[in-house]
């Protein structure tokens, strides 16, 4: 094989990108986790770590466009860095979204949570698993997965539905309960939209591997 | 001291007429470091100080210094043909002698007065390893070099420059004869080079430059005008000229 070195190089990308994905999915599970536990200085080190990886999103982007211009890679090698400039962009936005839960722990602070956690960590577990498919599906070249994974996006819009209607209820029942309810509303919000970026994350690998821009997942709206 | 050459206030003149002006950089050992620039800017000019190639020109002339390991190549009492031994070049064109494959690569040592067959067997074995040829001629050894492709003989030349033993490699547009799959053999060799030996390339094909090398050097009539990290130069180099160059707006 020729060009070793630069194989290796786009390799290691690679590896920074998986890196990084595991980074924002602890910052995902630790934030619900520290929700669920009411640990406000866990929530605390989300927030503080989330400066690690913005650094991180910006060391990548910077190698990729260093390969860019040194590299000049063409064909599938130009789409997987295209990819992984558009995808570390949304996992840095994922990474704001547990940093934005984790906030939303410190606001509700010693208060009560205004109901038991059952489809909130659910939501987090599905966009934990969903995240961690479609990095495989990355590395895989997979395709076939990663259009699944966008169809399982609807599983999440479902969850927050019920969530968000549960909560209005609440509200509705008992107006004392409206602060409370409102933080966990943003934060199944935030779950919800980490979940689109995953499908955003799926439409890129399917651009990588087939050459083909598609959105995966129409709204149903 | 991690640099193989530190050159200083270098000027050259070819009669009254100044080729390089005031050239200041500092080479890293084992790292590959090239020169850019449009024709005539003196980049090969500029190499070719490196190891006294110039001195072949009759109106040559040059003032500064330029240091090599902490010696001065041009003060009076050095030995010339020494100081090409450790610093070796291959040229724009692939130049083997017209003998065999072992015997181009044994050339050198043969001027040495190297005579012992099994040391230079051992010797012509290693640098066509390292050349990243031997298995394409292991078999045929004693065939005439110019036999062989391009590329190949390319290659053959790195490997006869590397058989005695330098300490650097001067690459004068190694590539501008080859097509692209001998030039990403011979740009994947100078990236294995640099393990052991300190590189120096001049290449006119500025994508090039960018794919093998640690640093760069932009020249620009006769003025090196930046010298940065690869990299640096060719996401943000600092001078608006290299940038100019590099994105070919100018040039």
């Amino acid at each position: 094989m020729t060009r070793e070195a630069y194989h290796k190089a786009l390799k290691e990308l690679e590896n920074e990108l998986l890196t990084m994905g595991e980074m924002v999915a602890k910052a995902m599970k630790d934030s619900i986790e520290a929700l669920k536990t009411r640990d406000m200085e866990m929530s605390k080190k989300i927030i503080k770590d989330d400066i690690i990886i913005n650094k991180k999103r910006f060391e990548i982007e910077e190698r990729c466009l260093q390969m860019i211009a040194t590299q000049q890679p063409m064909a599938v090698d130009l789409r997987t860095i295209a990819a992984i400039l558009s995808i570390i962009a949304d996992m840095e936005r994922m990474g704001d979204h547990a940093e934005g839960n984790a906030k939303i722990n410190l606001l509700i602070g010693s208060e009560p949570l205004v109901k038991p956690l059952i489809d909130v960590p659910r939501m987090s577990e599905k966009g934990l698993s969903m995240l961690d498919r479609v990095l495989k599906a990355f590395i895989n070249r997979d395709a076939k997965t990663a259009r699944a994974i966008c169809d399982e996006d609807d599983e999440v819009d479902a969850l927050y539905e019920q969530i968000y209607r549960e909560l209005l209820f609440l509200m509705i029942e008992n107006p004392k309960k409206i602060e409370g309810a409102t933080y966990l509303i943003w934060l199944a919000h935030n779950l919800e939209r980490i979940a689109d970026r995953v499908t955003n994350i799926a439409e890129r690998v399917v651009f990588m591997v087939t050459g083909k821009m598609e959105e995966v997942n129409v709204s149903k709206y | 001291m991690n640099n193989a050459f530190n050159i200083e206030k270098l000027n050259v003149f070819y009669g009254d007429k100044p080729a390089l002006d005031d050239v200041n950089m500092e080479i890293s050992q084992k790292a590959v470091t090239a020169v850019i620039g449009p024709s005539g800017c003196g980049k090969s000019t500029f190499i070719r100080c490196l190891n006294r190639m110039n001195d072949l020109i009759p109106v040559f002339r040059l003032e500064g210094s330029i240091k090599f390991n902490g010696t001065d190549i041009y003060s009076k009492d050095i030995d010339v043909i020494d100081i090409r031994r450790r610093v070796g070049m291959v040229f724009q064109k692939p130049n083997p002698f017209p003998k065999s494959i072992y015997e181009n690569t044994a050339y050198g040592l043969r001027i040495q007065g190297i005579k012992n067959k099994s040391r230079l067997d051992g010797i012509v074995e290693a640098s066509l390893k390292k050349a990243a040829i031997w298995d394409e001629v292991k078999d045929r050894l004693h065939q005439s070099a110019l036999s062989l492709s391009g590329g190949q003989q390319q290659r053959l030349c790195i490997a006869r420059a590397i058989a005695v033993e330098p300490e650097i490699i001067l690459f004068d547009e190694p590539c501008s004869a080859l097509d692209p799959i001998a030039t990403a053999k011979i740009e994947d060799l100078i990236t294995k080079l640099k393990d052991d030996y300190t590189v120096v390339i001049v290449t006119h094909n500025m994508q090039q430059a960018a794919r093998v090398s640690d640093y760069t050097g932009f020249f620009m009539m006769g003025k090196l005008h930046e010298f940065d990290i690869t990299k640096k130069i060719f996401t943000a180099p600092s001078n608006k000229m290299t940038e100019d160059y590099i994105t070919g707006r100018f040039g």
